[in-house]
């Protein structure tokens, strides 16, 4: 009964802005059932195009639980982009540089790494705001620029192939690579298994308790004996490791080889789809889908219904807007009675 | 020729509030004549408040009428009762404090040169004026925070006149004061008074209703018991009206057997939050089977010196040993194991996690160590068992233990921390405004319990804004003034008026 | 300290910073007079829209509300100042548009802020997203404006060496920008507006006490400021670029908030502070045009965004924020 309480809410946002998004389709020229339709056959019809919706949903899964795991200690990491970015990168370095491996340490290696080097960049903005008190929000999206710059220079003076006109890391080895049995990505199941261990992690260990309790009331927790300092850190690079572990299986799993660009967007998805999942880790995953579902079917709608594929955004947009009002009325409205994590609060302080 | 009666000043007539499923006030009356103090007595939770901001306009009645010098008027806002020259002095004072006071004074209702360009000249005229007529000395260019408390109360009365006010509400007034400045505040309202404003004065302390009011209306429970001369009474028949019962107002207890000392600090050296000396060069020592209390005013480095010992703050320079360990620069989680329990200040901020269960909040200074944590993981069935043996040794009233801590009362909140902090054999006990913002029972269950831990060899440090509350339970007392403590002596060695003298200026001149 | 000695003393790193600056300008414009002046006129278009952003960010703060919507704000503005313009072939209308659209963008923030009571950064953050998400849909290719706002010379003062260049010879946006600095200082120091609204900001149920409506004076400054980023968002596309592109804004939302909060909740003081990244960005150019760095340009395109995070993690110049920040203010 409470889950389909709790679902309610999100249900009702996604209705109410696939309504919006028939309106504007409607005004925009085209037939909203058309689109519709083009959508449901672009993500779920076939083997091949749920294979393709699954390929999509898992960074989303991974942006999303990094969101919403940050969320539980009262965090906002909005750095999904460039954690993810890094973790991507140094998978793709990772799967090319090493040779000679064989693929039970070489993939695995491989998606570690990535996801250490992601760790490593969710850390700063945990330890600027541990020791420095400078809002996640805003160091998170500055980092994002950062490591696009970043990530940008390694691809173009490092890691580029000689003569590759393109900024790119050259093709990962075959030992690295996460296989696709059918249609269906074993990278799905690997972004699965870490919403559980979260969701375990969250509700069954101490730790996770120190992280609940930190976002809900940061001084009873420092008053219990919980070091806030050492939780936002820790919450902050776990984050960051999440977030990089999409970027990885993007690398490994789909691209074969990181590209700057590929992955654009994906980490502001990760705030929707959180939101939309209501930071529950294993919610998070039909969110993602739903969202995976839209973008792999974006050409389809574009091509049968003639919208623009930027409609996707707009109803991401407005699933946002629908989803984040009642939260924020019903939700972080009670925040002052501690019923709830809220972000804002700590803006300034020290 | 019939003498034709004044109008009242200000008049409540049958009010009645509700929040959700609770009634803060019911059918309540009340009748404020011009020129007189009207005292409006009663404990923490019976209504008072919930009156005064309908009066101002802060809440709005579901029921009743509110009149002002005789004619009905509709209060929607404080807009509108300082326009039918109603002021107020909240108890948390409503000043901006990086403004002047000149500023706070005339915000709201600035002179200005035209065009809402603000005249802070004729602001700070006006404010020497009005401080000069009423005796309130203060200078109305000094910025409202570097102020002290009692001359920040001033500048609240000061802004209520300067809209003129006929009728001036104080919310629990003296609370933050001092003996010597409630004395002051007292002498300044009587003044009030004389120059024809009709004064109501929120209190639950018998005392000041005596020394000034020249009528008295008693509240409990939401409704209006009785209204009297406080010449027809005294402070029994009074305190009987305002509780219900006859009251015991000394806590029983036996002699005190202290041990050997179980906190020792010396020198300790603590900085505020904007790295000022907030506790400086402080002495203290606590033995077991001793209840020490820290009597003072609020702001003169006992909150610093609790956190210190608690290891919520730095230690500058000095040491707090308990049994000879060192405990400075430990984190709060060994400090805690090694055996300091705490009952914080704030309640709600600091001692409890409204959201978790009623379990997890009893468990929250152990829930890392077995049985309630195995390798990291949680065991629900061990945390379960001993919340469920707390709830009923500490009597703690709740439908379940599952509950989010937010639904408790007040009194039940603070039982949960109390259970959680003295059932673990801690051999020091620091607790800081333990009984603040409970209703009486709560208040006699806490002071039982803090004795019982007296008797048990616990060495208790009290600290506590209620001079009466320390002068009822401590064996010792240590004044605190600007971070040190000025004398330390046995209980019995101390009047009210020594202390209060000690509390304001340090010394034991009279101020 | 209140000699001349004793404000040398303390504001030796300041003097340090500035005659760091000036021999580094120095040193990159050649010792030259032209490409010196260059950077100076480039710093300040820079930081035109960093002291509009700022100002709006000002304005929400210091009422008590975490604006983290700039951002959203001017690529909505940017992008309906275009569409206007290039649609009815009318600068003004499209600067107007931008603004008026910028105040719908303020007003939208303070009903899910204010009204509902939500957490002020979801708020600015679901603006930011919204703003991405529908000017990426509603953007055509193909459009074109009737031009750039035109440079305005302002008589004789154009003439003055150095100074007349970089401070005279401006396009509107520029001028209003630099109109509204010292307006909206004097507005918050010396006006009972300004009183009301850091009173508001400081200690709402204070301001509450004494009649001054709460949700009143954030609707007004959030719109206000709205309007103001409207403005920024009509700079960046009607008076620098002369175009509209997905994402313009590209992180200068942002970046405001870190000049709004080094230049400690004061216009006088983001405009220094916007001048400080303005000339982070003016001297990237000034590096391509003297062929420094670049084989790696990345470095020096990361700059602003890492002196953003110096600043915020308070490394230089830390004020108190205003006390209400980022609570929603409840009467009963």
């Amino acid at each position: 009964m409470s889950v389909l309480r709790s679902a309610l809410i999100p249900l009702i946002a996604v209705t109410l802005a696939l309504v919006v998004g028939a309106i504007l389709i409607a005004t925009s020229g085209s037939s909203p059932v058309e689109a519709y339709s083009a959508l449901i056959e672009g993500s779920f019809f076939g083997w091949e195009s749920f294979g393709t919706t699954l390929e999509k949903a898992t960074p989303l899964i991974m942006g999303g639980l990094a969101v919403a795991f940050a969320f539980k200690a009262g965090l906002f990491n909005i750095g999904g982009q460039g954690q993810l970015l890094f973790g991507a990168l140094i998978a793709g370095a990772v799967g090319y540089g090493f040779t000679g491996l064989p693929w039970i340490i070489h993939m695995p290696l491989a998606l570690l790494l990535g996801a250490v080097a992601g760790a490593a960049w969710g850390a700063i903005p945990g330890i600027l705001k541990a020791t420095r008190g400078a809002h996640e929000v805003i160091t998170t999206i500055m980092l994002n620029f950062v490591a696009a710059n970043m990530a940008e220079w390694l691809a173009t003076k490092v890691w580029r192939k000689e003569g590759d006109i393109l900024v790119r890391t050259p093709i990962i080895e075959d030992s690295a690579e996460i296989p696709t049995w059918g249609h269906v990505p074993l990278g799905f199941f690997i972004a699965v298994a870490f919403a559980l261990a979260i969701w375990f992690l969250l509700q069954r260990t101490t730790f996770g308790f120190e992280i609940r309790s930190v976002g809900l009331n940061p001084s009873a927790a420092g008053y219990a004996g919980i070091s806030v300092k050492r939780i936002i850190v820790l919450t902050m690079t776990i984050s960051g490791f999440l977030a990089a572990i999409g970027g990885s299986i993007e690398t490994l799993g789909v691209v074969g080889r990181y590209e700057p660009g590929v992955n654009a967007g994906l980490g502001f998805d990760g705030i929707t789809i959180a939101l939309l999942a209501r930071t529950h880790p294993i919610a998070v995953i039909p969110a993602a889908i739903l969202i995976a579902a839209m973008n792999a079917s974006a050409s389809l709608m574009q091509f049968k219904a003639g919208v623009a594929p930027e409609i996707v955004d707009v109803i991401e947009a407005l699933i946002l807007l629908f989803v984040a009002t009642p939260i924020i009325v019903r939700w972080f409205v009670k925040s002052r009675q501690d019923d709830g994590v809220s972000v804002g609060a700590t803006w300034g302080s020290t | 020729m019939t003498a034709v009666q004044a109008p009242l000043a200000l008049e409540a007539i049958g009010v009645t509030k509700r929040f959700g499923s609770i009634t803060a006030n019911e059918d309540v009356d009340l009748q404020v004549e011009a020129g007189t103090v009207h005292a409006l007595l009663g404990e923490n939770g019976a209504g008072k408040s919930t009156l005064v901001n309908i009066l101002f306009g802060l809440y709005h009645a579901d029921e009743g009428e509110i009149r002002v010098a005789g004619k009905p008027v509709r209060m929607d806002s404080p807009r509108d009762a300082i326009a039918h020259r109603i002021g107020m002095v909240h108890q948390h004072f409503q000043l901006v404090p990086v403004l002047t006071v000149a500023e706070n004074v005339v915000l709201g209702q600035e002179p200005t040169r035209g065009l809402g360009v603000l005249d802070l000249d004729a602001a700070a005229a006006e404010v020497t004026r009005l401080a000069e007529r009423y005796g309130l000395d203060v200078d109305p260019r000094a910025v409202l925070e570097d102020l002290p408390v009692g001359t920040q109360q001033r500048v609240e009365i000061l802004r209520s006149l300067y809209r003129q006010a006929d009728v001036l509400i104080l919310d629990e007034p003296t609370a933050v004061l001092t003996p010597q400045e409630t004395d002051q505040l007292l002498g300044v309202l009587r003044g009030l008074a004389a120059e024809g404003v009709a004064v109501v004065f929120i209190t639950h302390k018998l005392r000041e209703v005596l020394a000034i009011a020249d009528r008295v209306t008693v509240m409990r429970h939401g409704r209006v018991v009785g209204s009297t001369d406080p010449a027809e009474t005294d402070e029994a028949g009074l305190a009987e009206m305002m509780v219900g019962r006859s009251v015991v107002l000394r806590v029983p207890k036996s002699a005190a057997r202290p041990g050997d000392p179980v906190l020792s600090i010396d020198g300790l050296c603590v900085q505020d939050d904007r790295g000022r000396p907030a506790v400086d060069d402080l002495d203290l020592e606590v033995r077991s089977g001793e209840i020490f209390g820290i009597a003072g005013v609020e702001g003169n480095g006992q909150r610093e010196l609790v956190e210190a010992i608690t290891g919520l703050r730095d230690v500058l320079d000095g040491s707090i040993r308990v049994n000879g360990t060192e405990l400075a620069g430990h984190r709060p989680r060994e400090i805690s194991e090694l055996g300091v329990a705490h009952v914080p200040e704030d309640r709600e901020k600091h001692g409890l996690i409204a959201a978790h269960s009623i379990a997890d909040n009893l468990v929250l200074n152990r829930y890392h160590r077995p049985p309630f944590a195995r390798r990291g993981v949680r065991q629900p069935a061990a945390i379960d068992d001993e919340a469920r043996h707390l709830v009923e040794r500490f009597d703690i009233r709740t439908a379940s233990i599952d509950a989010p801590a937010r639904s408790l009362s007040g009194g039940n909140k603070q039982k949960v921390i109390a259970a959680r902090e003295f059932s673990h054999g801690a051999p020091l006990l620091v607790a800081a405004q333990p009984t603040r913002g409970i209703d009486v029972g709560s208040i006699e269950f806490v002071h039982r319990q803090l004795i019982e831990q007296r008797d048990r060899g616990v060495g208790v440090l009290l600290v506590s804004a209620e001079l009466d509350e320390i002068l009822s339970l401590s064996d010792r007392i240590g004044v605190i003034y600007r971070g040190r403590l000025v004398i330390v002596a046995d209980a019995a060695d101390l009047d009210r008026a020594h202390i209060g003298r000690l509390m304001l200026s340090g010394s034991d001149q009279p101020a | 300290m209140t000699t001349l000695a004793g404000r040398l003393v303390r504001y030796r790193w300041w003097l340090v910073v500035i005659i760091g600056i000036t021999a580094f300008t120095l040193f990159t414009g050649d010792f030259r007079l032209d490409p010196t002046t260059a950077i100076l006129a480039a710093t300040l278009r820079h930081s035109t829209p960093l002291v509009l952003g700022a100002m709006c960010g000002i304005l929400s703060e210091r009422s008590g509300v975490v604006n983290i919507g700039i951002e959203g704000q001017m690529l909505m503005s940017a992008f309906a100042g275009f569409m206007v313009a290039s649609g009815s072939q009318s600068l003004l209308m499209g600067v107007a548009a931008g603004i008026t659209v910028g105040a719908l963008m303020g007003a939208a923030l303070a009903g899910l802020s204010v009204t509902l009571k939500g957490d002020q950064i979801i708020a600015g953050t679901v603006l930011n997203i919204a703003a991405i998400g529908l000017t990426s849909f509603f953007f055509t290719q193909g459009r074109s404006l009737p031009g750039k706002t035109p440079i305005i010379r302002l008589g004789p003062l154009a003439d003055l060496p150095v100074i007349g260049k970089v401070f005279f010879i401006n396009p509107p946006i520029t001028y209003v920008s630099l109109l509204l600095v010292v307006a909206l200082w004097y507005a918050l120091f010396r006006t009972t507006w300004g009183l009301h609204t850091r009173a508001v900001g400081e200690h709402p149920s204070a301001a509450e006490t004494v009649g001054i409506s709460v949700v009143r004076m954030r609707y007004l400054n959030l719109i206000l400021g709205g309007a103001i980023a409207g403005l920024a968002g009509a700079y960046l596309s009607l008076e620098a670029v002369g175009s509209f592109e997905r994402g313009m804004t590209n992180g200068k939302g942002f970046v405001a908030l870190a000049v709004m909060i080094f230049g400690r909740w004061n216009p006088v003081g983001a405009w220094g502070a916007a001048l400080l990244f303005g000339y982070t960005n003016a001297i990237q150019t000034q590096f391509q045009f003297r062929g420094w760095f670049t084989d790696h340009p990345q470095f020096v395109g990361m700059l602003p965004f890492i002196v953003t995070i110096i600043v915020l993690a308070g490394f230089v110049g830390r004020a108190r924020p205003p006390a209400s920040l980022g609570q929603p203010y409840d009467r009963e």
